[in-house]
């Protein structure tokens, strides 16, 4: 016997329905079915939000069914404050991990990465559909806690301790809601784990014969440094979960110091500590929120060049950029902390990476803005939401200015100028490059285009509504305006009530123009214009093959990549551009 | 679509930026010493983030009116000095402003927080439970009798777990509501009966987590008298919206004549 | 006429051979032919790649458990200091000597290249190591029921909370390494085993090795 290496591709075309459909071993099939994962998650997350602000809007509103959901959260179908609560933690919960983590990294990543890259498939293919699969367990396991006991927890999704930590004692949910909440995120770091691993070596090890690192697409580029940041933050936040879990069934007091008194209960806990939960949290929450938008720069930048015909003013300027943000954001997570009354020393230390990160933010913006003028602009539902992403992210951006400052912190932490903040960077900038990303990619994933017409009108809703959503909540919170209150009852907030009804309104009118979109996509996957190999004229290695790709994506063909990713504005063979495999020289050279 | 858009885009963020000019929703009016380098501070930020959010979405607004619809003939151009002098714009313009407006805002922070209270800043202690806020006084003997969690009853009454036959206890006053003569110095413990709460008051430019297992403390100085609302800004359950009291700001008359009256209904 | 974004084109000096293909390594995979498939070296970058990651992320968690430990040591004066029951030195060593059988496995898997009577000593050689993880998953067990002697359980005191903890999840990764262990027993039964599979195997496993060590030391100054 003599040692045969393996090929690093096991399988062949898939047989059955479970192989083809359910247990896939293929990157495309996967990424298909986290793209699923994030659609269900989203419209639930959306759902949620919806209940959320008509309660906000309209406290003693009764909400016909919600009894069916709660009868405890919601008798004679009003909201109670708890439910609210708890609602609001599954919001966050569901659109952070199942929606910001799936879409834009692990749908897109999977589906696009090793095509791009020039690869048949990842290099660890049963991995990769165990990732997958243990998400969906994550999500499962999740949703549950809406169906148990007392409902899920109300601790919200940064879940602080000792709220999260001594149990049903503390509030409805915090039982048995919260230990199904702990248990579900930790099995999606594993999940997520396994994903990075795939990325990490599908970059760095699948490369086809002349793409080079610098070859790669900048989407490439975002899904491999959102891989490194996703391999450490969330082996951070897993060992976390573990000792809430324990501090929950086991008796100890990781987190829970002595001498709570709760519901007049002495607590049996003693000598945890509750900022360590903190701690242990933000080093995960940070990289997070830059896991959920990383992905998106890449793909907005991907979608803009397309649409532009040009590339932008500086490849290498922008992964450095994107770099730097992975790195720095590790040192960052203590913004969240300033008040927290950790060292008033640390909070001063943390401030500083905080405004420097705004430098490579800064010159990403500026670099496609720059790259616009002077451009080819093409005008459709992609490139706008690729637009919309700048505006929302220069929009969310901004508030960052302030928040980074802990002086100015004490005045709007835990307000909604925070809120606006999050929501715009994530809830809106994030998800547009998820919407720029389906409506560029959809073509390639399922063989048919989907509707123009529809996909602008689903933008027009989406942009101006998001800013009458979200740009109120600043001015909320530069009143004082409290987050996470039920209800507003204190004496300065009356006055504003009337702002809270009119972010409800459009808070359902943009909601609703999502079903849009939602029927776009599916109308269109099965009857929509079937589409062509390349509809965006793109240069990339997805465009090289057919729409959608065969099984091992090439056809049984070894692509030699000729070009950098990004050929675009000259005039050759095919028109303005030069796909990377095209032997056709370039008049750059590149 | 594309002038639409970019036409949109612009009047969105003039939009925007009118209840800032105008001052609709404004944070209520200091009422601290130490307050004013806070609002400064954040005035400076709302110049800076709001220019640049300004020139941002108008520039980009002008970019896509002028690029869209460019044919395929039409030449493509490079911005003027390229990456190089966006990086440079980025570091230099936006990069040491905001660097500058952190460092100026250490001082704001150290105002708060790096400057013990003064000798003569009169104690107060506030707990926080589950879900109201009760103050204690420490009295004529100026010392505050030991807390032990197990006493704590609060259908009699007895939120902080007092023994009231310890010596330093007798003359504590619990109230549940905070007043405070003004311009003198108030140095407030904060402690946590159960959970994480917090501790807000706008017109003082006060925020502090309680840190269960923690005692935390602030030191501030109120300079007008008025009645104003302390709230819980850190999600601590079900009641937590309703989690309030109100902070009074008295003459020192007056605060001698309320801590008398309290005292009396121990 | 090409009109371009760029400069003009200048003569450059050669670039270096980043696209160019090579034999396998870290940049590439394809031979100059162009061929996907045919080259598989034996260093199989990608599971190369591969476990080194995996040894990152679990590494990250095991710091995460360490600050843990440090932070709760540090915020109240419960802790009290717990004697390390002695079979885990005894545990360290048989995982210390599955290293040793590992390597000797692997060297015999070299040698059964050239000569395939060798492949009898590489089994013994694997299934020792196998073995001595064995015994070492079940002496860290009694190391456990040593302390539930003692009376120190998991929720006894911070300090016993941490053993268990990190035994445990440590234990757990070993039994993962054990699992592949077996894997490539089997394989190597049946004349399928990849000289790449057995590298990441043992990679893993010496890792297993190493992170005991470390978290030996962290349990002997902290505990």
């Amino acid at each position: 016997m003599h040692d045969v290496s393996a090929p690093a591709v096991h399988h062949g075309p898939p047989q059955s329905f479970i192989s083809k459909y359910v247990f896939s071993l293929d990157h495309k099939v996967i990424g298909k079915q986290y793209y699923a994962l994030a659609l269900v998650a989203v419209f639930t997350g959306m759902v949620l939000s919806w209940l959320m602000r008509l309660h906000l809007g309209y406290p003693d509103l009764k909400i016909p069914g919600l009894h069916l959901l709660s009868k405890i959260g919601a008798p004679g179908d009003v909201m109670t404050p708890e439910y609210y609560l708890q609602l609001m933690t599954m919001h966050g919960t569901i659109m952070v991990f199942f929606v910001l983590t799936t879409a834009p990294f692990a749908a897109f990543g999977n589906f696009f990465l090793p095509i791009q890259v020039g690869a048949e498939d990842m290099p660890f293919p049963r991995f990769n559909m165990m990732s997958f699969w243990v998400t969906f367990v994550a999500f499962l396991v999740l949703i549950a806690a809406f169906f148990v006991g007392d409902g899920p927890p109300l601790s919200g999704w940064t879940a602080y301790a000792p709220l999260s930590a001594v149990g049903a004692v503390a509030g409805p949910g915090q039982g048995l809601g919260q230990i199904l909440w702990a248990a579900s995120i930790g099995i999606f770091c594993i999940g997520q784990l396994l994903g990075s691993l795939n990325f990490i070596t599908t970059t760095l090890d699948m490369r086809t014969k002349g793409m080079s690192l610098m070859r790669l697409p900048l989407s490439a580029w975002a899904w491999f440094i959102t891989s490194c940041m996703g391999l450490t933050a969330f082996a951070v936040l897993m060992p976390a979960c573990i000792l809430l879990i324990l501090d929950h069934v086991a008796g100890t007091s990781f987190f829970i110091p002595s001498g709570l008194v709760i519901n007049d209960q002495l607590q049996p806990h003693s000598g945890g500590s509750t900022l360590l939960w903190q701690h242990l949290f933000w080093f995960f929450g940070h990289p997070e929120v830059y896991i959920a938008i990383v992905p998106g720069m890449g793909i907005v930048s991907h979608v803009l060049i397309t649409n532009m015909r040009r590339p932008l003013l500086s490849y290498k300027v922008m992964i450095a950029s994107m770099t730097s943000i992975a790195f720095l954001s590790y040192m960052v997570y203590g913004h969240h902390m300033f008040v927290s009354g950790m060292n008033p020393t640390s909070s001063l230390v943390f401030s500083f990476p905080t405004l420097v990160i705004t430098i490579p933010a800064t010159i990403i913006t500026l670099i496609w803005i720059g790259s616009l003028y002077g451009s080819r602009l093409r005008i459709n539902a992609a490139s706008l939401f690729a637009l919309g992403f700048i505006s929302m992210f220069v929009a969310g951006g901004v508030s960052g200015f302030f928040l980074a400052q802990p002086s100015i912190d004490i005045m709007l932490h835990a307000t909604y100028f925070v809120v606006g903040h999050f929501h715009l960077v994530m809830a809106v900038a994030a998800i547009f490059g998820i919407f720029a990303g389906t409506y560029f990619w959809f073509p390639k994933m399922t063989g048919r285009m989907m509707n123009e017409t529809l996909g602008k009108i689903h933008f027009w809703f989406s942009f101006v509504g998001a800013y009458c959503i979200f740009m109120p909540f600043h001015y909320l919170g530069i009143m004082g305006n409290v987050r996470r209150y039920a209800q507003f009852v204190d004496d300065y907030m009356q006055p504003v009530l009337g702002v809270h009804k009119f972010i409800t309104i459009a808070a359902l009118t943009t909601g609703a123009a999502q079903l849009i979109f939602l029927y776009n996509l599916i109308y269109s996957r099965f009857w929509g214009a079937k589409a062509p190999d390349n509809p965006w004229e793109g240069t990339s290695l997805e465009w090289s093959t057919t729409s959608p790709p065969p099984w091992d994506n090439f056809g049984g063909k070894h692509l030699v990549v000729h070009h950098d990713p990004y050929q675009y504005g000259m005039k050759s063979s095919t028109g303005d551009y030069i796909m990377q495999t095209s032997p056709e020289p370039s008049p750059t050279g590149e | 679509m594309a002038k639409l858009f970019a036409v949109t885009i612009i009047l969105i963020a003039i939009a925007s930026a009118v209840p800032i000019v105008r001052g609709t929703w404004t944070q209520p009016v200091d009422i601290s010493t130490h307050g004013h380098s806070i609002d400064e501070q954040f005035h400076e930020t709302m110049w800076e983030a709001g220019l640049a959010f300004l020139a941002a979405q108008i520039v980009l607004g002008l970019f896509i009116w002028t690029s869209a619809g460019r044919g395929p003939d039409a030449q493509i151009k490079r911005f003027p000095g390229g990456a190089t002098g966006l990086v440079l714009a980025a570091v230099f313009l936006v990069g040491t402003e905001v660097i500058a407006l952190g460092i100026f805002g250490v001082n704001a922070w150290a105002q708060v927080y790096f400057a013990p209270p003064g000798p003569d800043a009169m104690p107060i202690q506030v707990q926080a439970g589950q879900f109201a806020f009760y103050f204690r006084y420490p009295g004529p003997d100026g010392k505050f009798g030991p807390i032990h969690p197990d006493k704590i009853d609060e259908a009699n009454l007895n939120f902080f777990g007092l023994d009231y036959d310890e010596p330093a206890t007798k003359d504590d006053i619990v109230t549940a509501e905070m007043a405070i003569p003004v311009n003198r110095e108030i140095h407030l413990l904060m402690h946590s009966k159960d959970l994480g709460h917090s501790f807000y008051v706008r017109e003082l430019r006060v925020q502090q987590d309680f840190v269960p297992g923690l005692d935390v403390s602030l030191h501030f100085t109120a300079t007008k008298v008025g009645r104003y609302e302390i709230v819980c800004t850190q999600l601590c359950g079900l009641g937590h919206y309703n989690m309030k009291t109100y902070l009074e700001v008295m003459s020192q008359q007056d605060f001698d004549g309320w801590l008398k009256k309290e005292a009396a209904m121990q | 006429m090409a009109t371009t974004v760029h400069e003009p084109p200048q003569i450059k000096s050669p670039r270096r051979s980043t696209a160019d293909s090579g034999g396998g390594g870290w940049r590439n995979l394809v031979p100059a032919g162009g061929n996907l498939r045919a080259v598989r070296d034996d260093s199989s970058p990608a599971s190369r790649t591969g476990i080194w990651v995996a040894i990152a992320a679990i590494t990250m968690t095991f710091l995460a458990f360490t600050s843990a430990l440090v932070v709760r040591q540090g915020a109240s004066n419960d802790w009290r200091h717990m004697q390390l029951p002695g079979i885990i030195y005894f545990n360290t060593l048989a995982l210390l000597a599955s290293s040793f059988t590992l390597e000797a496995g692997r060297r015999g898997f070299r040698a059964m290249q050239g000569d395939l009577s060798r492949r009898a000593a590489t089994l013994r050689a694997l299934y020792a190591t196998l073995g001595l993880g064995l015994v070492f998953v079940a002496g860290q067990y009694m190391a456990w029921l040593q302390l539930k002697a003692e009376g120190l359980y998991l929720a006894t005191n911070p300090s016993s909370s941490f053993f268990y903890v990190f035994t445990a999840v440590h234990g757990l990764h070993v039994l993962g390494g054990l699992a592949g262990l077996v894997y490539v027993i089997r394989k190597l039964n049946r004349n399928h085993l990849h000289g790449s599979t057995l590298k990441t195997a043992s990679h893993y496993w010496h890792f297993m090795d190493v992170l005991w060590l470390y978290l030996l030391l962290v349990l002997w100054m902290k505990l």
